[in-house]
C-alpha cells in the first residue's frame, strides 16, 4: 500500500464481499453482493474440535450438487463466542443461527434454506425462534444482547484468512490515519486519554507504557505481543488471533510508530496451531500488500513482524520472562529495574502488550478516546472479554462493558447454572486470582473492585463453580499448578508454594489442624511480599481469597474432618439408600474393590434385596455412583 | 517442573538425522532460534532424548547444559518417547472443574502407566496438558490430533478401544 487512496479503493472493492453480513445500511447503499446467501461456519478451536471443517466441506459439496454454487458463499470465520453450542453456523442475510450442527442435516439445510429459501426452524438455536415461529437475529438473544464487541468485533464475522474482508471492515484505516495525520506523540496521547489498561494481567495503563518507552534512544526498539495465554480457562487471545489476525498486525504497527520501533515479535503458544497458521498467513499477506515492510502508506515508517512459538511455560506470560524466552533461553524473569521500557528484549527499549489490549487500539484511533472512555466505570475504561467456563450453561467468550455486574454475566449472559444447581463462587484471574462468593454476586466487575476483593482481572478467565466444587480442593488445584510452573529462580516462590501445597494436601487428606490455617495465611503473605515476579507475588491469591470467603469450609475440613462438597476423597463416604436401591447389582459389578455386597433387606415395592458398601474396602473411586441409574448412591 | 528421562532405547534413523541437520543449518546463524530448532527436532523424533539434545548442542554451538536446561524448562518438550497413540488430558481449570482429573486417573489405571510415560510396546503414551483452549467442550482430551470433548469417565474405555 503506497497511499491512503489505494487502501480506500481496496476497501470499496471488498465491500460487496461482506455486505450480506453487515447490511446495506451499515456499509454503502450502492453495494450489492454477488451472492444470495452467505454462510458463516465457526472455525475456532472449539468448533474445529467438533468437526466444523468437515461441515464446511459437506456444505460446499452439497451446494454444488444442488446447483447453488453461484448463489451461496461459504466462509470459515473465527470464534462466535457461544462455544457451548458448537459447531455453529450462521446464514445471512437473515442471520439464522444453526447450533450444534449435525453433518447429516446439511443436505436438508441446503435444499430447504439455501435453495428453497425457507430456514429450517427445527434446527435453529431454540432461543432464536419465537413461539409464533418468528426468527430472531442472534444479537437479540440473552447471550449476545448485553455484549459490546470492540476487541472481538470481527471475530465470527469475517474470513480471517482474507485480507480484503479486513479492508472492508475499515481494516488498516487506523494505521493509515496515524501515519498520515498523527505524530507519534499524538498517538500516545489518544491511547492515554482513552484510559486503555493492559488486558493481560496487571492492568497497567497502556498509554503510559508507550510514553515511557518512546523517549528512550537506541539503535533498535521492539514491540512485543504477548500471546502466551497461560491462564488455563481463558482463550480470548486465541480467538482474536484465529478470528481477526490482521487487527493485531495493525495495532502492533501503530505501537511501533508511536514508540519508534521497526521490529515486532508475537510470542504465541505452540498449543494454538490454528492461531499460529492464521497469523502467519496474515503476516505474509500484509507483507505482500505492502502494509508490513518499508515506506508503509508512502511514509518513512518501516515495520515488520516475526512469530516466536512458546513451549508451554506459564511464567512466560510475565513480560521479562517472555523476553528471555524469545532470546532462546529458559524463560526466567529478570529483576526490575531496569524496566523493559529501558532495557527489554535483547537489552533494547521494548513495549509489550497482550493480544486483547492491542485489539482495542485500531478502534480507539478510529473512534476517538472519548468514545472508548464512555463505556466504563471511573477507573476502568472500555470493554473486557471474559471466557466463561465451568458450571455455566453458555460456556464461551463474551465481551462486555467494564462495570457489568457478576449477576448479569452469570445469570443473564451465561444462562445460569445447569442441572438445577446453585451458584457458589466465580473464580477470576486464574492461578493468580481469587474467588468471588455468591454473596457478592452484585459486584460490578472492573479492575479495582476485583483487586479490593483479593481477586484480579487477569486475562479474563471466569470459571463458575456450583455447590459440588470444594474450595479447598480448588486452592490445592491452583497451587499444584503454580508449583509446577514456578521457574525456580527465587526461593520464596520455588520453596514457598511447595510448602503451601503440602499444607493444603494435609488438609484435604483430613489431617489438618486449625493451626495450619494460620501458617497458611502467614506463608501466603510472605510469598506475596518477597517473590521476584508476578507469578510468585500472586500465587497465594487463590488460597488467601478462599480462606477469606470460605473459611468455614476450611474449618469443616480440619475440625469436623468433613468435605462439605464431597470432593476430598479421604473424607468422603459413599452410601447406598436402601429404599431407593432396586437390587440390580450393577454397582457391585462396577466396583473395582469388591466393596459392595448384597443385604437381606428388600425395600417395599421392590423385588430384589438392596446392596450396601463396605466402608473399609471402599477406595472411593465413584464408579458406583456413575453407574447407578436410580440415584440410589450418594456421597456423604 | 520435574521431568522423567525415559529408559527406552533410542532408535533414531539416518533419515531423521539428516532432517535435523538441515533444520540446524537453517537456524544456526541466530542462537535465539534454539527453541525453534528444538521444537522442529521434537517434530522429527517425537521426543528429545539425550542423543538428539547432543546433536542440537553441537550443531547450534551451545552447551548441552543449555539445551537440557531449555528442554526441562518448557512443558512442551518431552524426554520420553510418544506412543503410536499419544493421549493428552487437559487439566486446565475449566476441564478440571468438570472432572478431567477423573479421566486422567482412569486412563492411568487402564493403561497401567503414569503421567508422561509410554507403554513398553510404545502403543500408548499419556500426559496431562494445560488448556488447549477448547474450554467450551470441557472436559477434553486429545489422541494425537483428534479432540474428544464433553466426556465422562465412562467414555474413556471406548476411546481406547478405537485406537486399534
Amino acid at each position: 500500500m503506497k497511499s491512503v487512496l489505494e487502501l480506500q479503493n481496496a476497501k470499496a472493492a471488498a465491500l460487496k464481499k461482506v455486505v450480506l453480513r453487515k447490511g446495506k445500511a451499515v456499509l454503502d447503499k450502492n453495494v450489492t453482493s454477488d451472492y444470495k446467501y452467505t454462510v458463516l461456519v465457526c472455525g475456532g478451536t472449539g468448533c474445529t474440535s467438533s468437526h466444523s471443517p468437515e461441515i464446511v466441506e459437506k456444505l460446499k459439496s452439497e451446494i454444488k450438487a444442488q446447483g447453488a454454487e453461484k448463489d451461496v458463499q461459504v466462509i470459515m470465520t473465527g470464534c462466535f463466542g457461544l462455544c457451548a453450542l458448537g459447531p455453529i453456523m450462521i446464514v445471512y442475510p437473515e442471520g439464522c443461527f444453526y447450533s450444534m450442527v449435525d453433518i447429516n442435516n446439511i443436505p436438508r439445510i441446503v435444499s430447504e434454506h439455501l435453495v428453497g429459501g425457507k430456514p429450517v426452524a427445527s434446527l435453529l438455536y431454540d432461543e432464536t425462534v419465537g413461539a409464533d415461529g418468528e426468527i430472531k437475529p442472534l444479537n437479540e438473544t440473552d447471550f449476545y444482547k448485553k455484549q459490546i464487541r470492540v476487541a472481538l468485533r470481527n471475530c465470527g464475522v469475517i474470513d480471517p484468512e482474507d485480507i480484503e474482508e479486513y479492508y472492508a471492515m475499515d481494516g488498516y484505516a487506523a494505521l493509515a490515519k496515524v501515519l498520515t495525520e498523527y505524530t507519534p506523540e499524538d498517538v500516545i496521547k489518544v491511547i492515554t486519554d482513552s484510559g486503555l489498561r493492559g488486558r493481560g494481567g496487571g492492568g497497567f495503563p497502556t498509554g503510559r507504557k508507550w510514553a515511557l518507552t518512546a523517549p528512550n534512544k537506541a539503535d533498535q526498539k521492539y514491540v512485543v505481543c504477548n500471546a502466551d495465554e497461560g491462564d488455563p480457562g481463558a482463550f480470548m487471545d486465541r480467538s482474536v488471533l484465529e478470528g481477526d489476525p490482521h487487527c493485531l498486525i495493525e495495532a502492533m504497527a501503530i505501537a511501533g510508530y508511536a514508540i519508534g520501533a521497526t521490529k515486532g515479535y508475537v510470542y504465541v503458544r505452540a498449543e494454538y496451531p490454528i492461531a499460529v497458521n492464521r497469523l502467519q498467513k496474515a503476516i505474509d499477506d500484509a507483507r505482500a500488500a505492502g502494509i508490513l515492510g518499508k515506506n508503509i502508506f508512502g511514509s518513512d515508517f518501516a515495520f515488520d513482524l516475526e512469530i516466536r512459538l512458546g513451549a508451554g511455560a506459564f511464567v512466560c506470560g510475565e513480560e521479562t520472562a517472555l523476553m528471555t524466552s524469545i532470546e532462546g533461553n529458559r524463560g526466567e524473569p529478570r529483576p526490575r529495574p531496569p524496566y523493559p521500557a529501558v532495557k527489554g528484549l535483547y537489552g533494547r527499549p521494548t513495549v509489550e502488550n497482550n493480544v486483547e489490549t492491542f485489539a482495542n487500539v485500531p478502534q480507539i484511533i478510529l473512534n476517538g478516546a472519548a468514545w472508548f472512555a464512555g463505556m466504563s466505570t471511573e477507573k476502568s475504561k472500555g470493554t473486557k472479554v471474559f471466557a466463561l467456563g465451568g458450571k455455566i450453561k453458555h460456556t464461551g467468550l463474551v465481551e462486555i462493558p467494564m462495570g457489568t455486574t457478576l449477576r448479569e454475566i452469570i445469570d443473564e449472559i451465561g444462562g445460569g447454572i445447569p442441572n438445577g444447581k446453585h451458584f457458589k463462587a466465580a473464580q477470576t484471574g486464574g492461578p493468580s486470582g481469587g474467588c468471588i462468593p455468591a454473596s457478592l454476586i452484585d459486584t460490578a466487575v472492573d479492575y479495582d473492585n476485583l483487586i479490593s476483593l483479593g481477586c484480579m482481572m487477569g486475562s479474563g478467565g471466569l470459571i463458575v463453580m456450583d455447590e459440588d466444587t470444594c474450595m479447598v480442593d480448588m486452592a490445592k488445584f491452583f497451587l499444584e499448578f503454580t508449583v509446577d510452573e514456578s521457574c525456580g529462580k527465587c526461593t520464596p516462590c520455588r520453596v514457598g508454594t511447595r510448602r503451601l501445597l503440602e499444607i493444603l494436601e494435609k488438609i484435604t487428606a483430613g489431617k489438618g489442624t486449625l493451626e495450619d490455617l494460620d501458617t497458611l495465611e502467614a506463608l501466603c503473605v510472605y510469598i506475596k511480599e518477597n517473590s521476584l515476579c508476578g507469578l510468585g507475588q500472586t500465587a497465594p491469591n487463590p488460597v488467601l481469597s478462599t480462606l477469606k470467603f470460605f473459611r468455614d469450609e476450611y474449618v469443616a475440613h480440619v475440625v469436623d474432618k468433613v468435605c462439605p462438597a464431597g470432593v476430598c476423597k479421604s473424607m468422603t463416604n459413599f452410601v447406598i439408600d436402601k429404599d431407593k436401591c432396586i437390587g440390580c447389582g450393577k454397582c457391585a459389578k462396577n466396583c473395582p474393590a469388591d466393596a459392595i455386597f448384597k443385604t437381606d433387606y428388600v425395600a417395599p415395592g421392590h423385588k430384589l434385596p438392596s446392596y450396601e458398601i463396605d466402608k473399609n474396602k471402599c477406595i472411593k473411586c465413584g464408579a458406583c455412583v456413575a453407574g447407578c441409574k436410580f440415584g440410589a448412591i450418594s456421597k456423604k | 517442573m520435574l521431568k522423567k528421562m525415559s529408559n527406552l532405547p533410542f532408535n533414531g534413523t539416518k533419515e531423521q538425522e539428516e532432517k535435523l541437520l538441515a533444520v540446524i543449518a537453517e537456524n544456526k546463524h541466530d542462537k535465539s532460534r534454539l527453541m525453534a530448532v528444538m521444537q522442529e527436532a521434537q517434530g522429527i523424533y517425537g521426543y528429545l532424548p539425550l542423543e538428539v539434545q547432543k546433536m542440537i548442542a553441537d550443531g547450534m554451538e551451545v552447551s548441552l547444559e543449555k539445551v537440557y536446561g531449555v528442554a526441562t524448562f518448557y512443558a512442551q518438550f518431552s524426554l520420553a518417547p510418544q506412543g503410536q497413540y499419544h493421549i493428552s488430558v487437559c487439566l486446565g481449570t475449566a476441564c478440571y472443574v468438570k472432572g478431567a482429573g477423573l479421566l486422567y486417573d482412569k486412563l492411568q489405571q487402564l493403561l497401567g502407566i503414569g503421567g508422561d510415560e509410554c507403554t513398553p510396546d510404545r502403543k500408548f503414551s499419556l500426559t496431562a496438558c494445560r488448556c488447549i483452549g477448547a474450554c467450551g467442550l470441557a472436559p477434553v482430551l486429545t489422541v494425537n490430533e483428534e479432540v474428544y470433548g464433553r466426556l465422562s469417565e465412562n467414555d474413556v474405555e471406548g476411546i481406547l478401544a478405537k485406537c486399534e
